[in-house]
């Protein structure tokens, strides 16, 4: 459970995929001018990642990886279909992105409505590809992990363009150098959010590490004393 | 063919190439594949990586959707494009693992996410879908140039103020400049200073070519 727990908290704020990664940034720009629409694009976001992730995981361990396959028989356990990951990955989000719209349009017209034109676009948004990549790269042991991971990745993308949506619409009012108007500072706002974000690298989640790092803080602390 | 054929490198054609570089660049005024481009600028050496992977995906794929261009149905486009690029991007995945494994290792899913680059997909829809090889495969290559000048400019400074080293080679330090007490600035190798170093860049950019600057 702490486990969990500790996947969602690093994907939404440490591993944050706008400030840490860049990933979605194309759509994070394009969609960030006011809250309201943000706020439906980023749950449309981590809808699709909490699909989408762990369907590409059982993929990964059930077709593509090395020896994925020997529930076929034995012949197949030396077979490594993992070049393969990018197309199938990317025809399973294109797939899943359909079939979440006509659900939706089925069950939630109004919803529907709503995230209508964001719900296409959302197939070619990095951010979810990029979670299926990650989740391939960082090899989760257990499907419920992998399903948290994108969840929490999808979070902490609607937290950044949610926020980032809410300065946007306040600068309006101020007076940006006019090169730098639009774009340039929308770069820069997000640079100083990575900052700020970045202060969550702090964190230290595992309880092991913990210990070790209150042992090492009180060795230095002695070593200091003893020079003093 | 009543028209009197164009030649190769005629006017319009090398407009082509020359618009994305300034007034239509797709970094900084398309807004276009901004993802890919700031991640792996870290170093020159991923960045030109990165930039000549993308050279070939895109004037490939731009050739091969115009050759197919009458005989793709309207409705299925978008994922017979991405077949196309995907395929591309495995094919320089697979090339780069096996000749320089350790740039490959260091751009992690970022090859992958050619993909998604919208660059690509955006000059399929919006170019090569009406217009013949030729001058797709030109504005492929004016694209993808237009994608790599940011890409190299911000990584030569982040690599140079961050590291003092340009593709390795520690530049800062064979000029002396550590014995004068310089040091290097390890902010510059943070993510969120990626962001940083291209508004800067498109505020100099904006500043030289002012029909560029937006309402606020």
């Amino acid at each position: 459970m702490q486990d969990l727990a500790n996947i969602f908290i690093k994907s939404i704020f440490i591993d944050n995929m706008v400030f840490a990664y860049f990933l979605g940034m194309c759509s994070y720009l394009a969609v960030s001018k006011t809250v309201k629409t943000s706020v439906g694009l980023g749950l449309a976001v981590v809808f699709v990642l909490g699909i989408t992730v762990p369907v590409n995981y059982m993929l990964e361990n059930y077709v593509l990886k090395e020896g994925a396959l020997t529930w076929l028989g034995e012949g197949f356990a030396t077979v490594d279909l993992s070049f393969l990951s990018f197309i199938l990955f990317i025809a399973v989000i294109a797939s899943m992105v359909q079939l979440v719209e006509m659900i939706v349009e089925k069950f939630s017209p109004a919803l529907y409505s709503s995230l209508g034109i964001f719900l296409p676009l959302i197939a070619v948004n990095c951010a979810i590809l990029g979670a299926s990549l990650f989740m391939q790269e960082r090899s989760y042991a257990t499907i419920t992990e992998a399903t948290v991971f994108g969840l929490g990745s999808g979070v902490g993308w609607f937290l950044a363009i949610v926020g980032i949506a809410a300065i946007r619409e306040k600068i309006r009012y101020s007076n940006v150098p006019p090169a730098l108007r639009g774009l340039g500072i929308t770069f820069i706002i997000t640079g100083l959010m990575g900052i700020a974000f970045m202060s969550f690298m702090g964190i230290k989640l595992e309880d092991s590490k913990k210990e070790v790092s209150i042992e090492e803080v009180a060795q230095v602390e002695n070593n200091e004393s003893e020079i003093n | 063919m009543s028209e009197k054929k164009e030649a190769l490198f005629s006017k319009k054609n090398l407009k082509l190439i020359k618009d994305p570089l300034d007034d239509n660049n797709p970094i900084t005024v398309q807004v276009l594949g901004i993802c890919s481009a700031l991640a792996i600028t870290v170093q020159l050496k991923p960045a030109v990586v990165m930039a000549l992977s993308t050279f070939f995906v895109m004037c490939t794929a731009n050739v091969v959707v115009s050759l197919m261009r009458n005989m793709i149905p309207s409705r299925i486009r978008i994922i017979i494009q991405l077949v196309v690029i995907a395929t591309l991007v495995i094919l320089v995945d697979q090339t780069l693992k096996a000749f320089v494994y350790d740039v490959s290792k260091e751009l992690s899913v970022f090859v992958g996410l050619i993909i998604t680059n919208c660059i690509i997909m955006g000059r399929l829809e919006a170019f090569a879908l009406a217009n013949t090889p030729w001058k797709s495969f030109m504005d492929g290559l004016g694209n993808s140039l237009g994608y790599a000048l940011p890409l190299i400019v911000v990584a030569f400074f982040r690599e140079l103020l961050g590291a003092g080293t340009l593709f390795g080679y520690p530049v800062l330090e064979r000029l002396g400049l550590y014995e004068l007490g310089y040091e290097n600035n390890g902010m510059m190798i943070l993510p969120p200073m990626a962001l940083v170093t291209c508004g800067v860049y498109i505020w100099i950019q904006r500043m030289r070519n002012k029909k560029l600057v937006e309402e606020n």
